[in-house]
């Protein structure tokens, strides 16, 4: 009597619990779901007062945390930093810019989620991602490369389309999907960020890293012995992201980015962040 | 469900990896975590003091920077790729928890069975092959559960050092995709494909040693 009571208490217990996990998954789709459906991200940031930007943390020029302030600091975040100057000057809704650190593989799930409303982050615009957010014009040129050791013979990636070669990438970018197509014999190995891909490419776990050669520029200027061989071989210009079918916020983007481009903070930005770059030509970079 | 057709065998190649990795982790962690536990009890100091250190080295040690010493330190010296590293760190980070455990239970037998035994002619070794060790992995034996279970998740820790297991898999296909969300819901499941029969055995294994007592 006692062991089939128990016996039956555990039937129930289990079945409950099961309930729970099952119910407690379909409450969580559900409300992903919400979260894609729409919601004005213009009107949200004129209500809070504030843009909520995804900045990296791990790329030098572009956004690298300052250790001694905690901040990061690079191209992206003053470039972001100005348009919510501009933005707010076009709204006339006074707006404050804060900085969320995000990961390559990290940042569309984040604008999802709305957690961030806007991501400047050395994003490369590509049509799979425009299905999924929207982008606004480039605000940077660039195109992958490879960086190698100086005297490891490699000139160009189809020097290292052979499997004895390894090229180091970074989960969730460009670079990641396009090295099959320019180098498809090499094996490639996937790190989490640049950081520890340089590490590994210092320690000989590949004989390159790829990714987009502005990246990359910032890694050869801190080691000395490495340096960008064969110069670019995609075009992939980046562009600010947002949630998918903000047209308002795209808009207010858009014309913030031109006029900053126009009246010459876009430039100044460029030569404050690469003009000290060996073997970047940073005029290249300037809005005409 | 699209997600799991689409990308199966990616799925399937992340989870061989993960079991290949659990697999040699756990075999090589017993073995080390058994001598070392033993290390700890010898008569002989510097010979405890031995195991003494490198339990707490390990046992104290974040995994990840274990694993991202053999990854990116010692590789320079000697070759080995993201699924070495990560399986070497693993299994000496569980080794040492090991040890603990299994010492535990070594400690749990009374010290008149060891007396008696030696009294009747075992020597040391003999003594805690056949009359100490059987009874101490039975006393271990749900600690030891725990600590395989938990070996099996964090092996997720190659993912950091690619070392193509499903975690990896995981996150190449999340990035991919942009589905993360059903992306891990699926890597969840299939390391409760790994861990639950895991466990269910060593619940299987007590009860079957608590009849033999």
């Amino acid at each position: 009597m006692e062991k089939a009571k128990k016996r039956q208490f555990g039937i129930i217990a289990t079945i409950v619990l099961a309930a729970v996990i099952v119910l407690g998954l379909m409450w969580a789709t559900a409300t992903a779901k919400q979260n894609e459906a729409h919601q004005d991200t213009l009107a949200r940031v004129e209500k809070l007062g504030r843009i909520v930007w995804g900045v990296k943390a791990d790329t030098k020029l572009f956004g690298l945390m300052n250790t001694k302030t905690g901040k990061p600091e690079g191209f992206d975040i003053d470039i972001a930093k100005a348009l919510t100057v501009q933005i707010s000057k076009q709204t006339g809704v006074p707006m404050s810019a804060e900085f969320v650190p995000v990961s390559a593989s990290s940042k569309m799930q984040l604008i999802k989620n709305t957690n961030i409303d806007g991501s400047v982050s050395t994003m490369t615009i590509t049509p799979e991602r425009e299905k999924i957010i929207d982008f606004t014009n480039q605000y940077f040129d660039a195109g992958q490369s490879i960086l190698v050791k100086k005297d490891s013979g490699i000139n160009s990636v189809k020097d290292m389309n052979d499997s004895k070669y390894t090229i180091i990438v970074v989960v969730g970018t460009t670079a990641a999907t396009e090295i099959a197509k320019f180098a498809p014999k090499a094996k490639v190995l996937a790190v989490q960020d640049y950081a520890t891909g340089m590490q590994a490419l210092k320690s000989g776990q590949g004989q390159a890293m790829s990714t987009d050669n502005a990246i990359l520029y910032g890694f050869a200027t801190e080691n000395p012995d490495y340096h960008i061989a064969g110069g670019t071989f995609t075009h992939g210009p980046y562009g600010i992201a947002f949630d998918n079918n903000q047209k308002p916020m795209i808009r207010e983007a858009n014309k913030a980015l031109a006029k900053i481009k126009e009246n010459g903070v876009y430039n100044q930005l460029v030569k404050k962040w690469f003009s000290d770059v060996p073997g970047l030509d940073w005029h290249s970079l300037e809005a005409k | 469900m699209a997600l799991l057709q689409n990308n199966f065998p990616t799925f399937m190649q992340g989870f061989g990896y993960t079991l290949l990795s659990s697999l040699i982790a756990l075999v090589g962690s017993m073995i080390l975590g058994t001598a070392f536990a033993i290390m700890q009890i010898v008569p002989k100091k510097w010979v405890r003091k031995v195991g003494n250190v490198y339990v707490q080295v390990f046992r104290n040690i974040p995994l990840l920077i274990i694993t991202f010493f053999f990854f990116l330190v010692v590789s320079k010296y000697v070759k080995m790729s993201g699924f070495m590293s990560g399986t070497i760190a693993l299994m000496l980070y569980t080794s040492a928890f090991i040890a603990e455990t299994v010492r535990a239970g070594i400690l749990s037998i009374d010290g008149g069975q060891m007396e008696g035994a030696r009294a009747n002619g075992l020597s040391f070794a003999q003594a805690m092959q056949y009359i100490i060790l059987p009874q101490a992995f039975r006393v271990a034996l749900p600690s030891l559960g725990n600590q395989f279970i938990n070996l099996v998740k964090n092996s997720s820790i190659l993912a950091f050092v690619g070392g193509l297991d499903l975690m990896y898999q995981g996150n190449m296909i999340a990035a991919n995709t942009f589905e993360t969300f059903s992306t891990y819901i699926i890597v969840g499941i299939l390391y409760l494909i790994i861990t639950l029969p895991l466990s269910y055995y060593m619940q299987h294994l007590e009860r079957k040693l608590k009849h033999a007592a």
